[in-house]
């Protein structure tokens, strides 16, 4: 396989920035940095602006007000043709009237790129996709992952430091999704180009991203790792969002610097409290919570709320209850493989330690956007 | 290398199984009526100018020598084709255009725009013919206005381009519908595409849209060809002497000098001339893609 030809990525920086149609603010003041050569996700609900943020980066839509910059240098007012990115759409955008070579040869024919040397490219944009044998086919011959394929290839055979992708495997079922995942990380590694992926699926977001910025209402509520975000949520849209949760909520009072929320018949001890007086709540993850029988292999320090399985479910790797806590919240625990089993009706306690636990202020639109 | 797990190429239209076939087959029957009335309608009569034309008045091939020894019947059947190339061309340019229009303005405007498309379709050929007489004549409209600001009087009425007017504005329908059809399945995201990938606008237009929207072209084209072809009315109130179309040929023999093999002849000379002109044409028209229509 021909090594493709490693390109510096451009860098983006994004400040107070905002689009307005008309009386709608789809994008309110966001602030994004994003680093040369960096694998980037924008991850939110649909409406939420990442598509938006896209659509100013790849100069589809003008800024309302803020600033753009693209590798160190204003684009406000550039329209997309001028600006050298390559765009990925999710529904491929490949022009049916020519073969996958053609459509590939097409960015390197507007350059000026003849001959030989065009052809040397797009047979090396083509082999990283791994479609070369498909060059004389038409568009309409392929599958939906080889045209995206194919979409992928056209746009980063003319080597742009900048790679958009607008939700390019939401339309491809689940196995050619993960397994595209996998070629996009591997080409993002190859080439050193920098990759902006806008999606609504948290996973994908893991799997792919170097950082995500996580979007909600048109803004961005965090920008962080993976990791950061599922273990250090900054708000609880975030924390719902990334990865499975359980959010407590019930009357607090402060006890000795720590905060102490009462739970049904039961009191969970959070280290710390909130600075102002927002209204606290509790996020649990499932895999930070362990079942244990009522009263059992007590350990100091640990939180414990009584409860009732209403929901087992056996997953191979280990197994997921849904408890019914005194409240009436339901949360959930996951348990690795080998622990204790327990039966739906089985009476069971939840535990944690004030370690495990993400202490955060309440927020109403978690909860509508995630419905 | 990692597996590849759709590697397998689909068509992406499904054949049909063997219960839907089973049921189109019976579906044909209900075509019947219609091949019977072609049968009836089209077909005999076709076969009859065709045996007169070889028959009448006496067998052998008198009336194609007739018709081909005669410099006007020549010079007429080369006139009928280029004024049909004209008036193809004409419908195109104001077609193309008006076609566009339609798929990029509003639902209100849209809908005003097919209402003038249609009304005058609507409307019988004599009517809208008779009108261009009153706009085209020499103290028409068009030569008031002309006078009115200062130019001198053009000749209309009885001319080629009289004609040529004429014809476009009544076949215009037949070349916007098919092209608007055609463009309406056009995927207008492909130029965002072709731009991203670094083409100025008018070029994503030209090598993206255009190439997308040539089968209703070609539609509207062929239409808009085979009609005037055989167009009478209009030539016949519109042009003089000089503009004689084929159609006015026939009608001359056949209804004023009897005279039904010559006036089959000609009909057989056009028909022919037709289906050559369109052997030619398929196979620039045959496209590999088969579909450009929106993905949901």
């Amino acid at each position: 396989m021909n090594a493709p030809q490693r390109s510096a990525g451009a860098a983006i920086e994004i400040r107070k920035a905002s689009k307005r149609y008309g009386a709608f603010t789809a994008l309110n003041d966001i602030d994004l940095h994003i680093r040369p050569g960096e694998f980037m996700t924008l991850l939110g609900p649909s409406g939420s602006g990442k598509t938006t943020t896209l659509n100013l980066i790849a100069g589809f839509t003008d800024i309302s007000s803020g600033a753009l910059e693209i590798g160190g240098k204003s684009v406000t007012g550039l329209p997309s043709h001028k600006r050298n990115i390559g765009v990925v759409f999710q529904h491929y955008a490949l022009f049916p009237h020519m073969t996958v070579g053609k459509n590939v040869a097409y960015p390197l024919t507007l350059r000026g790129i003849k001959g030989e040397d065009r052809e040397r490219r797009v047979k090396r944009a083509l082999d990283m996709v791994k479609m070369t044998d498909f060059a004389h086919r038409y568009p309409n011959e392929l599958s939906g992952g080889q045209q995206q394929r194919v979409a992928l290839a056209r746009a980063l055979v003319f080597d742009p430091p900048l790679l958009l992708m607008d939700e390019p495997l939401g339309a491809l079922d689940k196995k050619l999704r993960e397994w595209l995942q996998l070629e996009i990380k591997r080409i993002h590694r190859e080439l050193g180009t920098t990759f902006v992926y806008v999606t609504h699926d948290q996973e994908e977001a893991l799997v792919l991203s170097d950082r995500i910025a996580v979007f909600n209402g048109g803004r961005i509520e965090q920008i962080g790792t993976g990791r950061e975000l599922y273990d250090h949520p900054a708000t609880l849209f975030v924390g719902r969002f990334i990865g499975e949760s359980t959010v407590l909520r019930g009357p607090t009072e402060t006890v000795d610097g720590n905060t102490v929320m009462t739970i049904g018949k039961d009191k969970v001890v959070a280290h710390g409290r909130l600075p102002g007086d927002a209204r606290p709540v509790i996020l649990l993850r499932p895999e930070r919570t362990a079942l244990k029988r009522p009263g059992a292999d007590a350990v100091t320090g640990e939180n414990r709320l009584s409860g009732t399985v209403e929901e087992a479910i056996y997953l191979g790797s280990g197994s997921k209850y849904e408890v019914r806590l005194t409240d009436g919240t339901t949360a959930v625990v996951r348990s690795p493989l080998g622990g204790a089993d327990f039966r739906i009706g089985d009476p069971v306690d939840v535990t944690f330690t004030p370690a495990d636990l993400t202490l955060l202020p309440d927020d109403a639109s978690a909860d509508v956007t995630l419905t | 290398m990692t597996a590849i797990p759709d590697q397998g190429a689909h068509t992406g239209s499904e054949r049909p199984t063997f219960l839907s076939r089973f049921q189109l087959r019976g579906a044909v029957w209900l075509a019947a009526p219609a091949v019977l009335v072609l049968l009836v309608a089209l077909a005999y009569p076709l076969a009859i100018v065709v045996v007169r034309s070889f028959t009448d008045p006496a067998p052998g091939i008198d009336n194609y020598i007739w018709f081909f020894q005669s410099a006007v019947n020549r010079n007429v059947l080369q006139r009928t084709f280029v004024v049909a190339a004209w008036v193809t061309l004409a419908s195109l340019i104001c077609a193309y255009p008006y076609a566009y229009a339609m798929t990029i303005v509003g639902r209100n405007v849209r809908l005003a725009l097919i209402l003038c498309v249609l009304v005058p379709f609507w409307l019988s050929g004599v009517v809208r013919t008779l009108a261009w007489v009153i706009l085209l004549q020499d103290s028409g409209v068009i030569n008031s206005m002309l006078r009115g600001i200062g130019l001198s009087p053009v000749k209309l009425i009885r001319t080629l381009p009289g004609v040529i007017i004429g014809m476009t504005q009544v076949l215009l329908p037949f070349m916007i519908l098919p092209i608007y059809s055609v463009m309406r399945g056009i995927d207008t995201r492909l130029l965002q595409a072709a731009r991203s990938l670094g083409a100025k606008p008018w070029r994503a237009f030209v090598q993206i849209y255009v190439p997308l929207s040539l089968p209703g072209v070609y539609a509207g084209a062929i239409i808009v060809f085979i009609l005037s072809l055989g167009f009478y009315i209009t030539p016949a109130l519109l042009g003089g002497p000089r503009s004689t179309m084929l159609s006015s040929l026939v009608q001359n023999q056949v209804l004023s000098l009897l005279n039904w093999g010559r006036g089959g002849a000609m009909g057989v000379v056009l028909l022919v001339a037709t289906f050559l002109l369109l052997a030619i044409a398929a196979p620039l028209m045959r496209q590999k893609h088969t579909s450009n229509r929106r993905e949901a």
